[in-house]
């Protein structure tokens, strides 16, 4: 939808409204992880706890920051025939310099975060942004949608990973929550844990969705919440 | 030295499975496995890119990465990009029924994250040449068994009676939980010897 509402834009006539659209639309409307499930693959791999949660999508920020940016920049220089291939070669710049950024400054992160940081190049979110926002808006509204999309992107790891650290070691950010007397559940630090919990989580806002839409009155008389079971039994 | 091979071929399949253990290659395993005969051939279509990326991976690692370290990931998903393409172009040439079957998730391998992490493993393992491919073989068939389960299950499902709001991805994740705790009892397999 936004692709539509970019090209009606006026070229740097953003106003404040739109300005704060653009930020604010990664973090809730279009969060990355709950709303486009784009780049699921750290989403579960790397929640196990909330430190390499953050790790990662700090990271995965800073290269969606830095991809906007030149990405919008040469907007008008990059061809379209060989665009798809320049973004590639602008992301993995970017992610080369996080991987050894990140290996110098946090040297216990990079190494509990593994290959996932040189597997930002695969995560879809960021051809994604490139190829539906930075490439048609200007630098200053890449920016503030790039860093819209990496918080919202670390508010849902975090997310995950909360849920996962508590149930599975009984901390959160290594400071203990649960009582002692609390039995770790090993199957969240485990693979399974993260396919679990994302699925939960969707399932939950799955039914919020569904329960916001039964609530919002409509024109037309429908079944009432009273007599549905009665037509889900006979249906 | 076979016994070796095995090591890795097992370890990549079942115990390291990419997909249910290690979470590579999510996106083709919720978007893709519909049909079980789609999601067989997307895995074998994955497993050529593997074994290809394999050797363009050994051969990089020896004469070019090693005098620029700096340029590991933009030449690794340079290459992967171009053997993709190199790939379709030649199933377009040489058989169009194949190309027509696979469709778009032929171009789509080059962002499936597990080839870009096998070409990684393999660097940070110091696999050499048999043992890359080795390696990929491994990881393709495990790929395959993975896209092959969750595509089997899911046709069941189709006609089950699933709550509305259950349908979907959320569906998908809790047989894919399942299916990745089946997995985890394979962790004993090769720690016995």
């Amino acid at each position: 939808m936004h692709d539509l509402d970019s090209l009606h834009a006026v070229p740097g006539g953003s106003s404040t409204a739109t300005a704060t659209q653009d930020f604010l639309k990664g973090i809730w409307k279009e969060n990355p992880v709950f709303y486009q499930m784009l780049g699921m693959c750290p989403t579960m791999a790397i929640t196990n706890s909330v430190p390499n949660a953050l790790a990662m999508g700090l990271a995965t920020t800073f290269v969606l920051l830095g991809s906007g940016v030149f990405v919008s920049l040469f907007r008008k220089l990059i061809q379209h025939e060989v665009r798809i291939t320049t973004y590639i070669l602008i992301i993995a710049a970017f992610v080369q310099i996080a991987d050894m950024g990140l290996e110098a400054l946090m040297p216990v992160s990079h190494k509990a975060l593994g290959p996932f940081i040189a597997l930002i190049v695969a995560n879809c979110l960021l051809l994604a942004r490139q190829e539906s926002f930075a490439a048609l808006n200007n630098v200053w509204r890449s920016t503030l949608d790039a860093l819209g999309m990496g918080i919202g992107f670390t508010m849902g790891l975090c997310a995950v990973g909360s849920v996962r650290e508590v149930l599975g070691q009984g901390t959160w950010m290594g400071i203990r929550v649960m009582p002692q007397s609390f039995e770790p559940w090993v199957i969240m630090n485990l693979p399974p844990g993260g396919f679990f919990t994302f699925g939960f989580v969707l399932l939950a806002l799955a039914w919020w969705t569904e329960r916001r839409k039964r609530r919002t009155p409509l024109p037309f008389p429908v079944r009432t919440r009273a007599d549905e079971p009665l037509l889900e039994r006979a249906g | 030295m076979m016994q070796h091979h095995l090591m890795i071929l097992f370890s990549a399949m079942l115990v390291n499975n990419f997909t249910l253990v290690m979470f590579l290659g999510l996106c083709s395993f919720i978007g893709v496995t519909g049909t079980v005969s789609v999601a067989f051939r997307l895995g074998l279509a994955d497993t050529f890119v593997l074994i290809i990326t394999s050797i363009s991976a050994t051969i990089l690692n020896k004469w070019v990465l090693l005098h620029a370290p700096y340029l590991r990931i933009i030449a690794f998903i340079v290459v992967i990009a171009s053997m993709v393409q190199i790939t379709e172009m030649a199933v377009k040439k040489w058989s169009p029924a194949l190309f027509r079957e696979l469709g778009i998730y032929l171009p789509l391998i080059t962002t499936n994250c597990a080839i870009l992490a096998l070409a990684i493993f393999q660097t940070n393992r110091g696999y050499g040449f048999l043992e890359g491919i080795t390696f990929a073989v491994g990881a393709g068939a495990g790929l395959i068994l993975a896209l092959t389960l969750m595509a089997s299950i899911r046709e069941r499902t189709e006609l089950a009676d699933i709550p509305t709001i259950a349908r979907g991805t959320a569906l998908v994740l809790f047989i894919a939980g399942g299916l990745s705790l089946a997995f985890m009892g394979f962790s004993g397999l090769l720690s016995a010897q």
